[in-house]
């Protein structure tokens, strides 16, 4: 019987934070995604989710493509289709990896920026100040993150994945000895602009949901520095399981016959 | 209660859950006069001034500026009535990532469209006002004591010459001295304003110097109000056990009752 009452209450709070989640969504559109649009504000988020990530999301996309081409090479070679691996490389940096990735990477650096930010904000009475200077919360700071992750995330992943299949062309070419034009030919003969534009519209998504969540958590915490705290933790957590699960719901989608 | 009042919450009531915090307020402030509102911690005093301005909706109860209904308003008619208040908060809740000068134009640019350079100019005036040099308008608010934080939170809420100033604890935090130079401004831009005022506090050496009338708020209900200078000789036992911090008397704190 406490078993079922313990599910239940789980249950519950899950369906409770479900609905807390739909309220936001609704105010984020309908509030922060109407005019005033704060232009300034836009460019600025822009600036801090997309330039500031290249960084870290090149990187990584370095390492996978080159990760991918060798594990492509060795697993490959056992039924002796070594020669597919610049064509593997870019249809799994381009459809998957590279929004993936790069949704993940973003997750954990700009999800809990914005959860950490605007936490403090919450918890220091600076966005109750933003109201009552005449300045709606939801278009000053929802509103131009969501705008910003929605516009640069794709930008990014056409970046990540560039550097992907340059990462996996190095290898390629320098440890597994394949032909630098033959290598180039592959891949842009096998590609088709499917295969990018789905990747692209993927992070599109993948942006919408890192600052949602972002500004969800961060909105909505409480308690001082440990709400702060909680509030990144689940925006990073929250975003990272919902890009998993929007990338299989999107994959199913884009790619269904 | 005077029906005339500029501000008047009339049997306003909100609860969070279980908890009642505001249990039918009932508070009327004339047209450029000063109310304090004194009261222990979680009393209700910062819920009763969010609901007033609408950043908390009360359950039910009727709040009235200038005679009109407020409680219902919402979207752009709201963002209309904001612009007739400035508030300075307890933390002062300055804008960290925006300049000194930029948080105290913050209401003209976003909520009047004042250009950049005429609000740049009327914000170092306003830091002026509260004894800070242009050169304070360059700071960051983390660059600032507490003090000149205070003082820059003052200087935004009369940036826009508001009709309604509230005030959130306007000197805790602060030494005694600084407290009094707080005081001291915040007597000075009302009068220059004639602005509507509410504070509330627990200072009640800040309360007899900028209040023309006092009223005590206990366990969400106005107890008593009355005249400053009646404060002293007002026979409540909950007013007298205040103004002279005994922990004997009809206030029992949470920690007390456990």
């Amino acid at each position: 019987m406490n078993f079922l009452a313990n599910l239940g209450r789980v249950v519950l709070a899950l369906l409770a934070e479900i609905g807390r989640i739909v309220i936001f969504l609704k105010d984020a559109l309908l509030q922060g995604l109407t005019p005033t649009i704060y232009v300034r504000q836009i460019l600025e988020q822009m600036l801090r989710i997309g330039y500031n990530s290249l960084p870290v999301v090149g990187l990584t996309a370095f390492f996978t493509g080159g990760a991918l081409a060798l594990q492509i090479y060795l697993g490959g070679s056992r039924f002796n289709a070594e020669s597919l691996v610049s064509t593997i490389v870019a249809l799994g940096i381009t459809r998957e990896l590279g929004p993936v990735l790069a949704g993940l990477m973003v997750a954990g650096r700009v999800g809990a920026s914005i959860a950490a930010e605007l936490g403090t904000m919450r918890v220091t009475e600076q966005i109750d100040a933003l109201t009552t200077l005449a300045t709606n919360p939801f278009k000053y700071l929802v509103g131009p993150r969501i705008v910003a992750g929605v516009i640069t995330l794709p930008i990014l992943v056409g970046i990540a994945d560039t550097i992907g299949i340059m990462g996996g062309y190095i290898v390629g070419t320098r440890s597994l000895g394949f032909n630098s034009f033959a290598y180039i030919k592959n891949t842009v003969d096998f590609l088709h602009l499917d295969d990018v534009t789905s990747g692209l519209i993927k992070a599109a998504v993948f942006g919408f949901i890192i600052t949602l969540m972002g500004c969800y958590h961060g909105f909505n915490s409480k308690g001082g520095a440990q709400g702060v705290g909680r509030a990144t933790t689940n925006a990073v957590v929250s975003s990272a399981i919902l890009i998993l699960a929007a990338n299989f719901a999107l994959t199913s989608l884009l790619f269904s016959e | 209660m005077e029906e005339n009042g500029h501000i008047v919450l009339k049997d306003v009531r909100k609860a969070f859950g279980p908890k009642h915090v505001l249990n039918g307020i009932n508070i009327s402030v004339p047209k450029g006069r000063s109310l304090v509102v004194i009261g222990g911690s979680g009393t209700g005093k910062s819920v009763m001034i969010k609901t007033i301005l609408g950043i908390i909706r009360p359950d039910s109860g009727s709040i009235t500026i200038g005679g009109e209904e407020v409680t219902k308003l919402s979207g752009k008619e709201r963002d209309q009535f904001l612009l007739r208040f400035g508030m300075l908060f307890q933390g002062a809740a300055l804008f960290d990532s925006l300049p000194v000068w930029e948080n105290v134009a913050f209401g003209l640019i976003q909520g009047r469209n004042t250009p950049r350079i005429e609000a740049r100019d009327i914000a170092i005036e306003k830091l002026r006002q509260v004894g800070l040099g242009p050169e304070v308008g360059a700071l960051y608010p983390a660059e600032l004591s507490g003090g000149m934080q205070k003082r820059v939170g003052l200087a935004r809420a009369v940036a826009a010459d508001p009709e309604i100033i509230f005030f959130d604890e306007p000197t805790t935090g602060l030494d005694p001295i600084m407290a009094d130079v707080i005081n001291n401004l915040i007597v000075d831009c009302v009068k220059r304003l004639g602005a509507t005022t509410i504070s509330i506090t627990h200072d009640m050496a800040s309360a007899r110097k900028i209040a023309d009338r006092i009223a005590m708020i206990h366990k969400g209900e106005i107890v008593w109000q009355g005249p400053a200078r009646a404060v002293d000789s007002s026979g409540n036992p909950y007013v007298d056990q205040f103004i002279h911090g005994r922990a004997e008397g009809p206030i029992q704190m949470e920690v007390l009752k456990a």
